[in-house]
């Protein structure tokens, strides 16, 4: 589906692009199925939309622009931490807090953009890892303003609207996530389907020929990995907002590798990966970690495993190529 | 993509949906530790006590079936501890919420506990602050300043020291036993001649012990977590000359916990150390439980098994006392008070902090019998959490 070369008229590829499909539509109605079917699950459904918005950010800079991160939960942290922080002094009103997370992040990703736009591959990873433990470091140092090691106390949340108070259940949780996650996914899906989301598809393949054809590659990821950064701001705040928690572990190195080992399971650079990988990874864990708490990670790396031996391009990878089979065989 | 879109909807939804029956007659208790990770042996250990304590009084209390439910939190991860709580109680339908070995995990379920009126017993996070999350929570383990307030007072007064220096780990655990120490060392007359916090994954020590040492104290004290570290630090120290051969060098009980013990050798003998339980500690009960232990996981219980076995006996009893109703204020009413016999030795439940009181002992590395043993040599009885007491008279 990222291959261009079939359509020679670009804004009609793109145009083709933007049309919902029916199984989009299928998708985003059966997110609100765990209203009716499972109640008991809304919390866990919640956590999965959360990562799914934060593999979605990832997803963007990895996935379209080829900017390999081992250090996003950077962001995450930040969002995590302004949320958390503006709540615990006195203003817990939401989505406010919401947009104070991703501003801040969004700032802070655009300073790091000015490193990161100058390097590629390997030099990245060890930029964007130290980032990460740089930030970590400096939130436990700060323990008069984060609380340390022991998470930042006393965060509580007022109601979405002044009507939905976040229970126990999980109910205004979840809509309230989902609603951010659907809200982030659209607009991330027409920059993606757009003349700049092309161009970064462009810089992935080849960032020294991007400039030749006219789009500036090191303004174009600059562009993207400020916006990549707000949205895992986003997350961030979410998770602060609806756990009423913030710990050191959201600047964690295990967030920054989950994040990306559920993208790689679902499938990069598809709009749609970081949120199927995020259900996968998660369920999973939940039932095997619930059936066996001690070597559930066992049946995860099996998983894994099998997911990159198999679909080097992750579950909806495998999909599409099984699709193409499927009709190549029978047009 | 259109099929395999809704198949993996129908698959996610397939794996949701888990029985979710409560029946009559059970109770269900909520186990939420750390079983994999970097603290998975601390969550196994304190498994280990539950298992010991189920195992030696039965499932059956006051005519109900204990049933326990286990969920890996995976490390220090509050949003995940506060949403398996949620969990616990939502899907599961669990009576009473136990575990949490660490003290992020313990403070975010708090808030669930109190929510949903459930009885939870804390069993190893140390923070002061945690029992005031919840008015349905107690504590079996301990608290930081419990026993370091109470060393740091020993130290000045029956340790005979009235200069010392301060070493710990620069994190929120570290900082509370650091703050407690001085404390407690100088309302009873010492002085704090110098400090200095440390990474918490500091592999050498050498330049901080010489820090200490161009200040010339008369002793140090140090906290560490654990791990690979105490053989390190005490290396460190004799390189220096300030060993406990030279000085006099006191410490939490990690510093000198039976497995660091193996690899610091000679050179902790006669380190003096604060614990609230050792597996060598004299009574009848402890020596059952250390043999039972070994039967059961072929090992020694440490802290963490003991703060696990009586955060059972907690629930047991209290059940006993309420006959068998798992209500969380019915439960915590019977909780306050309690006195027991545990294997560390007397403890209680404050009635009013719903915090543990308990005797703190002081030991000294020791040789017997070729084996270095921490050997207990004073004690300080009936200690409360000295933090939670200032609050109520401030």
């Amino acid at each position: 589906m990222s291959i261009v070369g079939a359509v020679t008229e670009p804004h009609a590829y793109l145009r083709s692009q933007t049309r919902w499909r029916p199984v989009e539509l299928a998708f985003w109605l059966a997110t609100l199925l765990p209203y009716v079917l499972f109640p008991d699950y809304l919390v866990l459904a919640s956590a999965i939309a959360i990562t799914a918005l934060f593999a979605l950010s990832l997803d963007l800079i990895l996935g379209y622009a080829g900017i390999v991160s081992l250090g996003h939960a950077a962001f995450f942290g930040l969002g995590a931490y302004t949320a958390g922080l503006a709540a615990k002094h006195g203003w817990g009103e939401p989505i406010s807090g919401l947009a104070l997370g991703g501003l801040v992040a969004g700032i802070v990703g655009y300073g790091a953009s000015l490193i990161v736009a100058r390097f590629r591959h390997l030099a990245l990873i060890m930029i964007t890892l130290g980032m990460g433990l740089l930030l970590e470091q400096a939130a436990n140092s700060a323990s008069w303003l984060t609380g340390g090691a022991d998470g930042l106390q006393g965060v509580k949340m007022w109601p979405i609207f002044d009507v939905f108070r976040f229970d126990l259940y999980g109910k205004t949780a979840y809509g309230y996530s989902l609603g951010v996650l659907f809200i982030v996914f659209l607009v991330a899906r027409r920059l993606i389907n757009s003349p700049f989301g092309l161009s970064l598809r462009g810089i992935r393949e080849n960032a020294l020929r991007m400039p030749a054809l006219g789009a500036p590659s090191r303004a174009h990821i600059r562009k993207i990995y400020t916006i990549a950064a707000v949205i895992a701001g986003f997350a961030g705040a979410l998770l602060a907002q609806t756990t009423e928690t913030v710990s050191l572990e959201a600047f964690g190195f295990q967030r920054s590798a989950d994040v990306l080992v559920i993208l790689i399971l679902g499938g990069t650079g598809r709009l749609y990966g970081g949120l199927v990988g995020a259900i996968i990874f998660m369920v999973a864990r939940d039932q095997f970690s619930g059936n066996t708490p001690q070597f559930w990670y066992f049946w995860i790396g099996i998983l894994l495993v099998a997911v990159v031996m198999f679909l080097p391009n992750g579950v909806l990878g495998g999909l599409a190529r099984l699709g193409a089979l499927l009709r190549g065989r029978a047009p | 993509m259109r099929k395999t879109l809704i198949g993996l909807a129908a698959l996610a939804a397939a794996a949701l949906a888990a029985p979710a029956a409560n029946a009559q007659g059970t109770i269900k208790i909520g186990v939420i530790l750390p079983y994999s990770g970097q603290f998975a042996d601390t969550g196994i250990q304190l498994d280990n006590g539950i298992k010991l304590y189920m195992k030696e009084h039965g499932d059956m209390v006051a005519g109900k079936k204990i049933e326990i439910i286990r969920k890996d939190v995976g490390g220090i991860a509050p949003d995940v501890a506060k949403r398996l709580a949620q969990e616990l109680i939502v899907r599961d339908k669990v009576d009473i919420l136990a575990g949490f070995a660490l003290t992020p995990n313990a403070l975010a379920a708090g808030d669930v506990s109190a929510e949903a009126k459930k009885f939870m017993v804390v069993m190893n996070a140390a923070t002061s602050i945690i029992t005031t999350k919840s008015p349905y929570m107690a504590r079996t383990s301990l608290t930081t300043p419990q026993l370091n307030e109470t060393f740091g007072a020993w130290a000045a007064t029956k340790g005979g020291v009235k200069k010392l220096y301060t070493m710990v780990s620069d994190f929120g655990p570290g900082h509370d036993a650091e703050q407690a120490f001085q404390r407690g060392f100088k309302d009873a007359g010492g002085e704090i001649v110098g400090s200095v916090r440390f990474p918490v994954a500091n592999p050498d020590f050498s330049a901080f012990v010489q820090r200490a040492k161009d200040l010339n104290p008369e002793g140090i004290y140090v906290w560490i977590p654990g791990g690979a570290q105490p053989a390190a630090i005490q290396k460190a120290l004799a390189e220096r000359g300030m060993d406990s051969s030279k000085i006099k060098i006191f410490g939490q009980g990690e510093l000198t916990i039976e497995d660091a013990l193996k690899s610091t050798g000679d050179t902790a003998v006669g380190t003096i150390t604060v614990f609230h339980y050792d597996p060598n500690h004299d009574s009848a009960l402890n020596r059952a439980f250390v043999k039972g232990m070994n039967e059961m996981a072929n090992r020694n219980p440490d802290i963490f098994s003991v703060g696990g076995y009586d955060g059972m006996h907690l629930i047991y009893e209290a059940l006993k006392k309420t006959n068998g109703n798992a209500d969380g204020e019915a439960l915590i009413t019977a909780a306050k008070g309690m006195k027991w016999e545990s294997p560390r030795g007397p403890v209680a439940i404050d009635p009013e902090t719903r915090d543990i009181i308990q005797t703190v002992y002081i030991r000294r590395v020791e040789k017997v019998d070729g084996n270095l043993v921490n050997v207990e040599f004073d004690k300080v009885e009936n200690v409360k959490d000295p933090v939670k007491a200032r609050m109520k008279t401030n």
